[in-house]
Parts: C-alpha cells; structure tokens; sequence
C-alpha cells in the first residue's frame, strides 16, 4: 500500500492545483512590482531639489511641492496629538474600568463599523461638523481625520491591553495598588507596542486620505508655520497629487509625488515591522 | 489569638452559591492550609481575604470577615490598605516585567516611599527574608522574568514580604515548580511563620503535613473540618476528611 505510486489521474491533478496556484502568486507578484516599478520609473527622474524646495508660482511658472510636505507633516502631527489621547483614554476606560459588558461590546461594534465607512463620508460630515464653522482648513481636515482614526487607534490600545496577563493585575492588586497605579505602571507599559501599531497605521492612513481632506481642508499651496498652517487651508500631498493630475495635467509632478508616498509607505511599514520585532523580542525575554 | 474570624460567610458567583456558611478562626503565627478537592472553594474562600474576589464582576459575599476585629467589607476600611496587610502569593510566579529590584521597590513605592536608602534597605531585607539575596544580590538591575520558576516564585514572596504584611495568602505556591523548588519554598514558609501569619492553598497533602499547623478541609463548597494538623489527620471527625485523606476520593 506505502510504496504504491499515485494514480496518473491523482498525479496530474496535483500537478494542475499546483500550477494554478503557482499562478495565482506570479500575478500577484507580477502586479504589485509593475505597479511599483511603473510609479517610481515614472516618479523618480520628476524629483528635482528645486520641486521639494519651493512653491508653486504662476510668476515663474514652477511647480514645488514643499507646502504640501508641510502640510502633510502639520497634519499628521495635530492629528495624532489629538487622538492619540482619545483613542488611548477611551481603550483603557473601556477594558480596566468598564463593567458594563453590552455596553463596552457596543462601542467596540460601532468602532469597527466607523472604520469600515468610506472615507468621503467622514469628508461630508467633517465638512459641516468643522468646515462651516472653522472655515477650510488644515485643523478641519485634521479633526475630520480624528474621528476618521480614532476607531483605529482605540481598537489596537484594546487589543494591545487584552494581551497584558491578567496576573500581572492581580499581583500589582495584591500588593495594594489602587487602579490608577496598576493601569500606569503595569498595564500601559505593556501596551506600548499596541499604541505605537497603531499610531503607525493611522500615519499611514493620513498619507494615503484624500476623499475626506477635498472637503475640509482645501487646496492652497502656501509655506506657513505650524501654527499658521493649521489655521489656513492647504492640500496634503495626496490632494496635491489629485489637483496636479486631475485639474492641472500636470503628470509628471503627480508621479513625483507618487514615488515619494509609496516611499514614505514602504518605510512606514518597515518601522512598523521594525517596533513590533523590538517590543516581541523585549517581551519574550 | 486569632488575626481573621469568619462568621457565616456565604458566596455566589452570579446565581451560583459557592461557599456555605464559612465559619473559620485563623489563627497567628502559624500555618494553616487549606486542603480539598479542585473546585471545593479553598482558592475562592482564600481570595476574599483579601478581597481579590472584588476584581471578578457578579461576585457577591455575606456574612461577617474580620481582621484583627476590623470588618473587612466596612465603608471605611481601604482595600489597598486591607490588602497592603494581607499579602499574597500566587500559584503560578507573576513578576512584573521589570528588573529584581523595580518588582521588590513595586509595593512599597506603590504605598509612597520614594528615598533611595530606604529602599534599598526594604529591596535588601526583602530578599534576604525571601532566602534569595545571595543569589541574585549581583544582578539586580536584570530583568526579573530571565530568572527561573522557582527563584520566581522566592521573588514573589519576597515581593510581597517589602509591604510589611501581616498575613502572606499563598494560592498553591509550589503546584507550577519542580521539587527542589518546592522544598525550597516550603523550608522558606516554615521560616516566615515566625513573623507572619501564613494560609496556604495546596492540593498536595503531604505539603500539608509538612508544612501546616492547622488544616482546613473544604468540599463542594463547605468547610468539613478545621483543626490542628496532627489531629486532622490521625484522628479526622469528619467521615468525609477521612476519606479524603486516605485517597478515597479526590
């Protein structure tokens, strides 16, 4: 019986089921390097020193994409100052302190249904939740991308604490800690790695969001300050790239921009990658 | 003298009634252990000594526990404090992910001593009372978790012992180590009985000869018998002690 062959018929089957799935892994693999290879062949010889440098001017008729750079830094930043103390506060009330479970499992189905929904309806409602009182600006963008994360952040922080061991709890309780105390000391350092995923992704997020920010944030390329800038509209590289291809037929500029987010992307996930190899390595040890 | 009376003490888990009518005198200074069958109630009746059974929801408990003549459940006893005099060990070692000294330093800075020499004098005595200085007085500064389970578990207790407690509440101490371990364990208990009072959970009988002064055997929830060591076993009241003990069951 062991040493009998495979029937022919057994035996090109294998054979078959292998290649197809042989080729389900070429064409994927093949679309994804085209894709990449096809946006930074076209990207890369568009980079210029003076098209990150400057701003556009009608005077001279140049192109520069350092008020979108900026931009896009303000934004990330205001965001994640704004929710990262939500999303945090929010996950650690509602696995350390909340005791009504239907309720906590509510809010926990409504994060994942709010990060499901198309990003252009959070535009809408940042639009005229922010925009109709604040005007156009970065800050409306930014507060429209707050709630457009928070789910984000407040699912990883939960996910992150559930995997504390609760006898790290009990023996901080044992020795009289009040809450507060096992929660700093305790439990959120064990939960920083989750925090840190998550900021992560939610960076990524932000790069990539361009239906929300048409509606809130605007489209000026002006060089501001921080403070300035968040005040005043401005497109993030990503709405820039929509406006250079889609208003200004401007390609080349688009694919510039291009190559640099699938850059900025890549590296993000390196980190990503990179943070959660540090935190498992710290952890096992 | 005793340090905890229980009168009449029930508990639920939810609709289901856990322990019955619990009536127990713990005496100091000495060793009581805690015997029966799993899921007789000996860990549950153990954790609400000192009130861990309040981080598990629907928990529900009446009757009367008090220490040193102090009713535990009363509005103005601090849980922190109440537990900061009742120690407790855990069945399996629960370090925190920090260095020896930050696990030994946890408690007392928890109950607001922050000057470096008396902490490094508590951090000191603590080990040395756990028996585990000499071997790891060199590396206080590693992280806890690279020691083994049993040099573990001594940090446990030594964790515990840095809080000045009254009573140190062991949930089976020694059932996630190996021998050697737990002879250890057991030799160090017999010490700190000098200066605590210690109840101990243990499936292992033979511990409970070894190491306990009193006994308490619980089954399906009910305290059968409760009295010296010796007794117990030589001469159990109970028909149902006796068939335990002599493996009839279990």
């Amino acid at each position: 019986m062991l040493n009998q062959a495979l029937s022919n018929k057994r035996k090109s089957f294998e054979l078959l089921m292998k290649g197809l799935m042989l080729l389900s892994v070429a064409l994927t693999a093949a679309l994804t390097l085209f894709l990449l290879v096809y946006v930074l062949l076209q990207g890369i010889p568009n980079i210029t020193w003076e098209l990150l440098s400057t701003k556009p001017s009608y005077l001279t008729e140049s192109i520069g994409i350092l008020p979108d750079i900026l931009n896009t830094v303000y934004i990330v930043l205001a965001t994640l100052l704004i929710v990262l103390p939500l999303g945090v506060g929010a996950a650690i009330y509602l696995t350390e302190y909340a005791t009504n479970r239907k309720v906590v499992g509510m809010i926990e189905y409504a994060a994942e249904t709010l990060s499901g929904i198309p990003s252009i309806i959070y535009g809408l409602v940042g639009m005229l939740l922010f925009s109709n009182h604040m005007g156009t600006c970065l800050m409306a963008g930014s507060l429209t991308l707050v709630i457009m994360n928070l789910p984000t952040i407040m699912r990883t922080t939960q996910e992150s604490l559930k995997t504390v061991p609760q006898s790290y709890r009990e023996g901080a309780f044992g020795l009289g800690a009040g809450k507060w105390r096992v929660v700093r000391t305790v439990v959120l350092p064990g939960c920083v790695d989750g925090v840190i995923t998550g900021c992560i992704l939610s960076v990524g997020r932000i790069l990539g969001e361009s239906a929300a920010l048409l509606f809130t944030a605007g489209f000026a390329h002006a060089v501001n300050g921080m403070m300035d800038g968040l005040a005043a509209p401005g497109a993030t590289l990503t709405v820039a790239l929509y406006v250079y291809a889609k208003e200004q037929g401007e390609f080349g500029v688009a694919f510039a921009i291009a190559a640099i987010l699938m850059v900025l992307t890549v590296l993000i996930n390196f980190a990503a990658a990179l943070v959660q190899k540090y935190f498992a390595k710290r952890r096992s040890l | 003298m005793s340090m905890i009376t229980v009168k009449d003490m029930c508990l639920w888990y939810g609709d289901h009634q856990a322990l019955h009518h619990i009536n127990i005198e713990i005496p100091e200074k000495s060793i009581t252990a805690f015997i029966g069958p799993s899921g007789c109630g000996k860990s549950t009746f153990l954790k609400t000594l000192n009130r861990m059974n309040d981080l598990i929801p629907g928990v529900k408990i009446t009757g009367d526990i008090r220490y040193e003549g102090t009713d535990i459940f009363s509005r103005e006893v601090d849980v922190n404090n109440l537990r900061k005099k009742i120690g407790m060990v855990f069945q399996k070692p629960n370090p925190f992910p920090m260095s020896i000294y930050d696990n030994i330093a946890y408690g007392p800075r928890t109950h607001g001593i922050t000057n470096k020499v008396q902490l490094d004098e508590i951090v000191e005595s603590a080990l040395r009372g756990a028996a585990i200085w000499d071997e790891v007085k060199d590396r206080l500064k590693k992280n806890a978790l690279g020691m083994s389970g049993g040099q573990q578990q001594r940090l446990c207790i030594a964790r515990a012992l840095a809080v000045q407690p009254k009573i140190l509440l062991m949930d089976e101490p020694t059932s996630a180590l190996d021998p050697i371990s737990t002879s250890r364990i057991e030799e160090l208990v017999m010490e700190l009985k000098e200066k605590y009072t210690i109840v101990m959970v243990t499936h292992n009988m033979q511990q409970a000869v070894r190491v306990s002064d009193y006994t308490a055997f619980f089954l399906l929830g009910e305290l059968v018998e409760f009295g010296k060591t010796d007794d117990s076993f030589s001469q159990p009241q109970d028909k149902r002690t006796e068939d335990y003990i002599t493996g009839r069951f279990g």
